[in-house]
């Protein structure tokens, strides 16, 4: 279990060194840092002087590792655009960001996976076609039309919600939430569905497909022909099977959710770091666009190593060494 | 009234093709404590009988007509519910892959106590109890410390005795069993059906044992019942099945199953069977292109020959050499074939003999030893190029009759791929030509040219995959159980058909089998193989009658005492 | 007998029939689009601004000329839905051939070499897949745009999103086609290629891979719907196409300024065509999927 757990985490820093490296060559060589900085008046003597203070002369090596470093502290310099540290910048978004993600998160998996378990059971049920057709429908939607509908149709047209920004928020020891006011609450609502809709039918759909695959399996049909009722051979012989694959391809999902977190931000308008990292890509501000990707690598390789060990608490097959297994 | 009772059945499979016919008009009955066999070659709808029986047949199929009694009620037209609670209650099933009948995720003691306690008014203690006194009396040692573990902990015949456990959870009056052993080796067969047998007798239980190989019918049943295309052509007592059969398709079944006890110039050809096609005699084949351009006649003594040979496997890669695990499967071999013998070697799985097949034909290079054909070192050739005149001269004909030939590409193009290769023909007729004589001397007729392998039995693609080996006139043939995945009577056509071939273009063989009587047929050496070592090697008849080795005698005493009836056969 | 099971399958379902047809028709307006559409919104001098911001031709104010409304400088919505599902079928396509070539490619030789080119690109494969194509693609576009001066943006815009959208995509193919190339390769009609002395390229090249390419086609219909929507989403975060050669996605991120003074169709229009589009290729990606699956017929 230990050996298992230090190898996936050296398989983390090797990927967040990966994601750092190229950060790091985005936010050296892309463009000239001291032209970002300084002025157009500035003087040649001046930006060498800025050079060698802010250490580009030296070695790749010493850079990479001194930012490195920083951005393991979390420091990730100067927003070209707004001229404020980024470390800033990202802890004013960060809330935002997170709590849109964890609500939709939630509705995506407690309605998803119940919606995929029952279409996998009832397979042929009337019930069952129309979540299917509506999943359907549901990925066939990008994820910006869905936020625009439903702009129009309760924004525009009913004007039942606000459609932009968080609506009022509670600052609670530097953490800005928008769960406490009712303007929050109902600002929250359609970003959220926005976001979870997509996750919502994909992990339904793979639920329900994984189901299938083992419901059709031996141990299954042993299970009924030694008279295990139907609720037994579901709810803990396939349940149970099912959620091996199930976990892994969840956890990337919901993953996915913080990086859909952009288009939806950007609906929205709501001020999270999403719509802080499209406003760079348009303004080509290399030093937030590297602090986002080291942080959303940092969130992944976190929810991965989440899911390796669940896997590891689900399945016996990696617990238990075959090599000690009995013979005959 | 018997303790089961099928009257008259029928089920069918609808598709849109019209409706499949899997069993028509069956009437069996199973006494308390008797074992009735149920034996037929695939298609025959022996596994469906099973499944009708205990009400879980795959949708579309259903039972159209028929009765079923258990202990004199009628079963077959009961409620969901109802015939749930008969299902492991009083009725057991055993499937066959003792592998993929259990929950990987869940403990042996788990499954045993839900099914138990599913059934019978138990609580957790008491159930538990019972479970460890269920894997005792399947003989697994150790019941109450294994109880606990996993199926991934247990090999596959303490596997499928957990799974003999667990259809016995409720004390059945009943047991279903398809074909509990065929996924089996010998030696873990002849145990498992030696538990089935005990436990039938001492707990006074039912069976019907579903199985293809007469020689399980005749080791394990009291009674026989014959299946062909979803009839039963006869029953009766097993010694009066195996030893004077009525129907001619029982005497057909029987005569084709190889004799352990003597060796016999041919197989009797199974005549009741329809497509059953002997060698064609329309190609001379001393004088034609497939005997005439072999540029190797007049060599004499070893062909072949096998020095300490060695092959090991990686099991688990690490970047630490001490962390990583290996396999020798293959260790320390040799032997040597003498040019016009078939040579056998025979063993269990895992004992090494198809990889040294391939180290042979060079799929897989030997980690150490080496191997000399017709004088050359093969293990010292480098490329592929250098090679190529040596692959030309043995071929190799395989188990899978499925996935032996490349599903995408006609028979004409299999067929004519090694021809291309070694450029053996000077053009595109001549090619044409010699696959069409091909497709005559396997006895399929130049016609299947056209046509993909989907659309070929087993035994016919077997054929196609013997035209391929051919088709480069090679002088050294390797079969690599080359019937086991056929029917008994496809088999002995196709065994027919190799050893014609074998006298007629003077061909070395090496012939690979976990089936002595089939070595005993076919071959005039034999070696044994054991994890990756070669016991013995013996003349055929002396290795039968005079075996050596302890491992080999081990063999021959598991081997199927089937003495078939004499008639067709003297 | 497979070929005529999937014609079979697929003159039974009348929602399959109809997606292909629907998908049919947008390849058609797609490929002649300047003969289809009535009026090309590209050619200033047909456009005229006094027609701006007409709704469609059954609202008030609305004309049969537009039947589908103009949007704020008086051009065709027809027109320019039909323009603009070109753009979005040309970029969609185009991603996805560069997504298989890359992914099969790569799939096959990992697969039937194995060792450490065969973990190298597996290794890729993973740290690549734990970040969604959505994210990889923007990356590319944003560095892609930080390299290159403004003045090029426009041209080598189309090659960016395509790249970008293509090498997003690539990981599911090899995955997939090296976990069948692995099955494939220990099958004996493979080593019965290898008895022969066929050398690797061609066993990978005539024996394996016309045998994994099913998946791959199941796959590759899937990927163009996700493609379609990826091109979209990009277009409508502003970071896609040029807007001198819109694409729907690019219409929504046009429209949407104007949902809110109530001319609900410049957006709403492209919005429906998008959908239309994805889902018709869905569905035939679904049933294709059934069909070529014997486990569940």
């Amino acid at each position: 279990m230990i050996t298992f757990i230090i190898q996936r985490i050296l398989q983390s820093v090797l990927v967040m060194l990966t994601v750092a490296l190229i950060a790091f060559g985005l936010f050296r060589y892309v463009g000239d840092p001291i032209n970002n900085m300084v002025g157009q008046d500035t003087s040649t003597e001046e930006r060498a002087e800025l050079r060698e203070r802010l250490g580009l002369n030296d070695a790749f090596l010493v850079q990479f590792g001194r930012f490195a470093i920083n951005a393991a502290q979390g420091e990730f310099g100067f927003s070209y655009q707004h001229r404020r540290p980024v470390s800033d910048l990202i802890v004013e978004r960060l809330p935002a960001t997170l709590e849109l993600s964890l609500v939709s998160a939630i509705l995506a998996l407690f309605i998803g996976i119940p919606m995929g378990v029952y279409t996998a059971i009832r397979r042929n049920g009337a019930v069952s076609h129309a979540f299917m057709t509506l999943s359907l429908i549901g990925i066939s939607l990008p994820t910006f039309l869905i936020g625009i509908l439903l702009i129009l149709f309760f924004g525009v047209i009913l004007r039942w919600l606000p459609t932009f920004g968080r609506g009022d928020v509670v600052e609670i020891g530097g953490w800005t939430t928008g769960f406490l006011t009712a303007s929050g609450l109902k600002s929250l609502i359609m970003p959220a569905i926005t976001l979870a809709l997509f996750q919502m039918t994909l992990i339904m759909r793979l639920v329900r497909a994984e189901m299938l695959e083992v419901l059709r399996t031996d141990f299954v049909k042993f299970g009924r022909a030694r008279g295990l009722p139907d609720r037994y051979v579901h709810f803990v012989t396939a349940l149970k099977n099912t959620l091996v694959p199930v976990i892994t391809i969840t956890g990337l999902q919901l993953g996915s959710i913080i990086a859909f977190a952009i288009i939806t931000e950007s609906v929205f308008q709501w001020p999270g770091m999403g719509l802080l990292f499209i406003q760079a890509i348009g303004e080509v501000d290399i030093p937030v666009m590297a602090a986002y990707l080291v942080l959303i690598a940092f969130f992944f390789v976190v929810i991965n190593l989440v899911v390796d060990v669940l896997y590891y608490v689900v399945d016996p097959r990696l617990r238990v060494d075959r090599a000690d297994s009995g013979g005959h | 009234m018997s303790l089961l009772d099928i009257k008259e059945m029928r089920v069918e499979f609808p598709s849109r093709r019209g409706h499949v016919v899997a069993v028509e008009s069956l009437t069996l009955n199973v006494e308390p404590g008797e074992i009735l066999g149920v034996v037929g070659e695939s298609g025959a709808g022996k596994s469906t009988i099973g499944n009708a029986v205990i009400g879980l047949l795959e949708p579309p199929g259903q039972m159209t007509a028929g009765e079923v009694y258990l202990d004199g009620t009628r079963i077959d037209n009961l409620d969901d519910a109802a015939k749930r609670r008969i299902r492991g209650a009083r009725i057991g099933m055993i499937f066959q892959d003792p592998l993929t009948s259990l929950d990987p995720l869940q403990t042996i003691e788990r499954q045993l106590v839900d099914t138990i306690q599913m059934h019978l008014d138990l609580d957790q203690a008491q159930a538990r109890a019972r479970a460890v006194e269920l894997l005792d009396a399947v003989g697994i040692p150790d019941p109450n410390i294994r109880i606990e573990q996993y199926p991934h902990q247990f090999s596959g015949g303490m596997r499928q005795r957990v799974v003999i456990a667990l259809a016995l959870c409720a004390d059945p009056e009943m047991i279903i069993a398809d074909e509990p052993t065929t996924a089996l080796d010998v030696s873990v067969q002849a145990q498992i059906l030696d538990l089935m047998k005990g436990l039938c007798r001492d707990r006074n239980v039912g069976m019907i044992l579903i199985t293809h190989d007469m020689g399980v019918i005749a080791e394990t049943a009291d009674r026989v019942a014959v299946m062909y295309r979803g009839r039963v052509v006869e029953t009766g007592k097993t010694e009066q099945i195996m030893g004077t059969p009525v129907h001619d398709y029982t005497k057909s079944l029987i005569s084709a199953v190889p004799r352990p006890e003597k060796r016999l110039h041919r197989f009797p050809l199974v005549t009741y069977i329809e497509d059953a096609t002997e060698l064609g005699d329309t190609l001379d084949l001393a004088t034609h292109w497939l005997g005439q351009t072999r540029d190797y006649e007049g060599e004499d003594g070893d062909l072949l020959q096998a020095d300490n040979l060695h092959m090991r496997f990686v099991t688990r890669h690490s970047f630490f050499a001490k962390h990583r695990l290996y396999l020798d499967a293959v260790d320390d071999v040799s032997f040597s074939i003498k040019t016009g013998e078939v040579f056998g070697l025979v063993g269990e799985s895992g004992s090494g003999k198809s990889t040294v097949a391939r180290m042979i034909t060079g799929i897989y290079t030997p980690t150490g030893g080496t191997i000399r054909f017709a004088g050359a070192d093969l293990t010292a050739l480098k490329s592929r190029k250098e090679a190529a005149p040596w692959r030309r001269q043995m071929q190799m004909i395989f188990q899978d009759p499925f996935s032996s030939l490349n599903g995408r590409m006609r028979v004409r193009d299999i067929i004519a791929e090694p021809i291309h290769f070694h450029k053996m023909a000077s053009s595109k007729d001549e090619a044409e030509q010699i696959v069409h004589d091909l497709l005559d001397v396997v006895g399929l007729g130049a016609q299947a040219a056209q046509k993909f392998p989907h659309e070929f039995s087993g035994g016919q693609r077997q054929r196609i995959s013997i035209a391929r080996a051919l088709a480069t006139r090679p002088r050294f043939l390797i079969c690599d159980e080359p019937t086991s995945a056929l029917d008994v009577s496809i088999q002995a056509q196709v065994l027919n058909l190799l050893k014609d071939l074998q006298q007629e273009l003077g061909l070395t063989m090496l012939f690979i089998s976990h089936d002595l009587p089939v070595i005993r047929q076919i071959c005039d050496r034999v070696g044994v193989m054991r994890h990756g070592k070669l016991l013995e090697v013996a003349e055929t008849e002396n290795l039968f009658e005079d075996p050596q080795h302890d491992y080999t005698k081990h063999l021959l005493d598991l081997m199927p005492k089937f003495v078939g009836f004499q008639e067709l056969t003297a | 007998m497979l070929d005529s099971d999937i014609w079979y399958s697929f003159c039974r379902s009348p929602v399959t029939i109809a997606s292909a047809l629907l998908t049919i028709l947008f390849f058609i307006g797609a490929l002649f689009a300047p003969y289809v559409a009535p009026f090309n919104p590209f050619d200033l001098a047909s456009i005229d601004i006094m027609d701006a911001s007409l709704p469609p031709f059954w609202q008030e104010g609305g004309s049969t000329k537009f039947w589908l409304g103009t949007d704020d400088q008086g051009r065709d919505m027809w027109s320019t839905i039909i323009f603009g599902a070109r753009v979005s079928l040309f970029v969609g396509f185009a991603s996805v051939i560069f997504s298989i070539i890359m992914g099969v490619g790569l799939g096959l030789v990992s697969g039937y070499v194995g060792g450490r080119l065969d973990a190298l690109i597996m290794r890729i494969a993973d740290i690549q897949l734990s970040f969604p194509a959505i994210l990889i693609a923007l990356l590319i576009d944003g560095v892609a745009r930080s390299v290159l001066p403004r003045s090029m943006h426009e041209e080598v815009a189309f090659y960016v999103l395509i790249f970008a959208i293509g090498i997003s995509g690539w990981v599911q193919y090899a995955r997939t086609v090296r976990g069948s190339t692995l099955v494939e390769k220990n099958k004996e009609y493979v080593q019965a290629a290898r008895v022969i002395g066929i050398g690797p390229a061609i066993i990978l090249l005539r024996h394996i891979l016309p045998n994994v390419m099913g998946p791959v086609l199941v796959i590759a219909t899937i990927h163009l719907a996700i493609a379609v929507i990826t091109e979209a989403t990009l277009s409508f975060l502003g970071v896609g196409v040029p807007p001198t050669t819109p694409s729907l996605g690019t219409l929504i991120r046009v429209g949407n300024d104007y949902l809110f003074s109530g001319e609900w169709w410049i957006t709403i229009f492209p919005g429906i065509a998008l959908v239309l589009l994805v889902l018709a290729i869905n569905l035939l990606g679904d049933w294709l999927r059934d069909a070529l699956n014997p486990k569940l017929r």
